[in-house]
């Protein structure tokens, strides 16, 4: 399917975030290029500590500049918003980006009734009057799901359950129609049934807004269930990116193969599940040069990986980063014939 | 709201029986006797004997409770032994001298330390902040006495700029003159007092105001498009402000206890050192009274310190 240029309206262009560490910076992400078009949940996924959370905060520009060096472009609808002073980016926080975040039991203030906390992104967004901002309340609190809104506009976040929590988070983030709303883990915290719940609100959301989502997720399962794109992350780094049905029917690289097995199946349940070796490296012993990747696969030869690993596209935009791809098998499985990958 | 309220001073009617009981059953169990020191040591103890039974000294104590719990109510608290004065009397004098002093100190305490606590918190990590603390470590090091002294030797007796003992100038007449006079004496003790006091609301505040600001609900109103001078104001200053709106219960409670160790350094006539007083002279019906009167003011500390926090913070009402 070809996309027209315009339903483009967020890109990120080489996007690198380094954070201070005994006063030297190290990129937490590094390189990172993505595109997020309206109508399309773009799920960014990689275990804790890969540098999506950072990617996803860096949009929001929400980084203490004292700490952290981002360097990159990431247009949004023409704009820069890494050239934004704090001013500029208020204008686009909460209006036309709105973000959901991990823990929706800290994530609103304790001491403000729900209505509040709602009506405030309109008061810095909208001219809307009281009894305006007061009916969008109740509206966002039908569209979230929640059964009683004018009782729960009126109720303090302690009294509320984490799925309820999780559903004002969301009617906080879309209270002003934003073009692009990024989702930290938000069901991380949830519990499954109540996780199934809060991705209908979202993908319900998305068709009404027309909006882009970034969801940020290790749950495999939620993005199988729930995205259109998808890009792997790795230590920083976007190692793979495609449609959904690109990464979960025809994996490339050795990272997204290695997570997608080591995924607890119904037809495996009695196997051992594949674990991969070793860790991820933290920022400061970050390799600087080759695969990052690289040592987790110790038996895949040194000649596979790229010294320096790029992005390659094999296919209706299926991208894999390192040619080491073609030459990755499971060490509990016989290596097959070399090349039958590079169709 | 007002059920928690109510439910508090309930719970604090059995607190103070006990309280009372306690206090009483203590001052009975103290050696001596009442009259012995305050006749002729030559007297026939056969009179002595006479004075306990007509003032019911060997009645059970729980009669003598009664009869205390009675005169109580009717505002009597016996005389005091030294002063030869009724209790009741002497705690309204000194009372009013060390509530004077107390709110002094607490006003300047709060006026100085919110700001710099604050102050702290929004420049933390940064030299500002760094000033702050070594003030507050270094305060907090120093015993409070040695403050106290070397304040008065210094301000008192080198610089001559305040009066070094007594609450009030012999001299003074007039509403003008006394009032003047008063508040000469409480500026040095208070100002030193406000020094120490400031150290914990600065600590406390800078704190919590730290842990706010990285806390995740300022960050989704950063998310929110708020500006940060706004995220102050209407979120995180409030919210730092619960522990210290819990404490000033408490620090209330101070303000007829008074300080001992400041009304003993600059010889202030206030309950403190009537307290201290008392106790050298087996004063025992005043240290009855002001044991009693410290546990009762405790008891409303804390009744004061739940109101407040009810009504600041939405999760700890009953609704």
């Amino acid at each position: 399917m070809v996309e027209t240029n315009n339903d483009q309206f967020l890109s990120i262009k080489d996007v690198s975030t380094a954070f201070k560490i005994n006063g030297q910076y190290y990129d937490a992400v590094s390189n990172v290029n993505l595109e997020v078009k309206h109508d399309e949940i773009l799920a960014i996924v990689g275990e804790s500590g890969c540098g999506k959370s950072t990617l996803a905060t860096t949009i929001m520009g929400l980084h203490d500049p004292e700490e952290t060096k981002i360097s990159g472009e990431i247009d949004f609808e023409g704009t820069d918003l890494l050239k934004l002073d704090e001013k500029g980016y208020n204008k686009f926080r909460g209006a036309k980006i709105g973000m959901i975040f991990q823990d929706p039991l800290s994530a609103l203030n304790p001491l403000k009734r729900i209505e509040d906390q709602i009506q405030e992104v309109m008061i810095y967004h909208t001219k809307m009057t009281e009894k305006q901002r007061h009916a969008r309340v109740i509206e966002l609190l039908n569209e979230v799901g929640i059964d009683d809104p004018e009782r729960t506009a009126h109720q303090f976040p302690h009294q509320l359950s984490g799925g309820m929590r999780q559903r004002i988070i969301i009617a906080i983030a879309i209270a002003c129609k934003p073009d692009l709303i990024i989702a930290d883990e938000p069901t991380t915290a949830l519990d499954v049934t109540i996780q199934a719940q809060i991705l209908d609100v979202l993908r319900d959301i998305q068709k009404e807004n027309h909006a882009g989502i970034i969801l940020i997720t290790h749950d495999l399962g939620v993005v199988a269930e729930t995205a259109d794109r998808v890009a792997v992350m790795y230590a920083g780094q976007i190692v793979e990116q495609g449609t959904a049905a690109q990464i979960f029917n025809e994996p490339k690289h050795p990272y997204t193969r290695s997570l997608l097995r080591s995924m607890p199946q119904r037809d495996n349940e009695n196997d051992e599940l594949y674990v991969i070796q070793g860790m991820v490296p933290s920022l400061q012993k970050m390799p600087k040069e080759g695969d990052r990747f690289a040592p987790r696969i110790p038996w895949i030869p040194a000649s596979a990986h790229e010294a320096r690993p790029t992005m390659h596209d094999i296919g209706d935009n299926h991208l894999v980063r390192c040619t080491c791809y073609k030459d990755f098998y499971f060490p509990d499985q016989v290596k097959e014939g070399a090349g039958h990958e590079s169709n | 709201m007002w059920k928690t309220i109510l439910r508090r001073v309930l719970i604090m009617i059995p607190e103070l029986v006990i309280l009372s009981i306690l206090v009483f059953l203590l001052a009975k169990a103290m050696p001596g006797d009442p009259f012995t020191g305050s006749i002729n040591p030559k007297a026939d103890p056969a009179q002595i004997h006479h004075l306990m039974e007509i003032h019911g000294l060997y009645d059970p104590w729980y009669q003598q409770y009664w009869n205390w719990v009675v005169h109580l109510f009717h505002g009597d608290l016996g005389m005091s032994y030294e002063y030869q004065e009724p209790v009741v009397d002497l705690i309204q004098q000194r009372g009013a001298n060390t509530l004077w002093l107390a709110l002094f100190t607490m006003v300047l305490t709060y006026a100085i330390g919110l700001p710099l606590g604050l102050y702290a918190a929004h420049h933390e990590g940064k030299l500002q902040d760094t000033l702050v603390r070594v003030y507050t470590y270094v305060t907090m090091s120093i015993p409070f006495f040695v403050v106290l002294v070397l304040g008065i030797w210094i301000f008192g007796y080198a610089l001559n700029w305040f009066p070094t003992s007594g609450s009030i100038s012999a001299t003074a007449t007039g509403f003008g003159a006394t009032t003047m006079s008063r508040l000469g004496h409480i500026i040095l003790p208070g100002l030193l007092g406000a020094l120490f006091g400031t150290v914990n609301i600065v600590q406390y505040l800078r704190s919590e105001v730290i842990d706010a600001k990285h806390s995740d609900y300022v960050r989704t109103a950063r998310s929110k498009g708020v500006p940060m001078k706004d995220i102050y104001r209407h979120h995180i200053f409030r919210n730092s402000l619960l522990p210290i709106a819990a404490f000033a219960g408490y620090s209330i409670t101070g303000l007829l206890g008074g300080s001992i160790f400041t009304e003993m350094v600059f010889s202030y006539p206030g309950m403190g050192l009537l307290f201290l007083n008392a106790i050298n002279f087996r004063d025992y019906t005043v240290i009855t009274a002001l044991v009693l009167l410290y546990g009762f003011l405790n008891l409303m500390g804390t009744l004061l310190s739940d109101i407040v926090l009810s009504i600041v913070d939405p999760r700890v009402r009953i609704e």
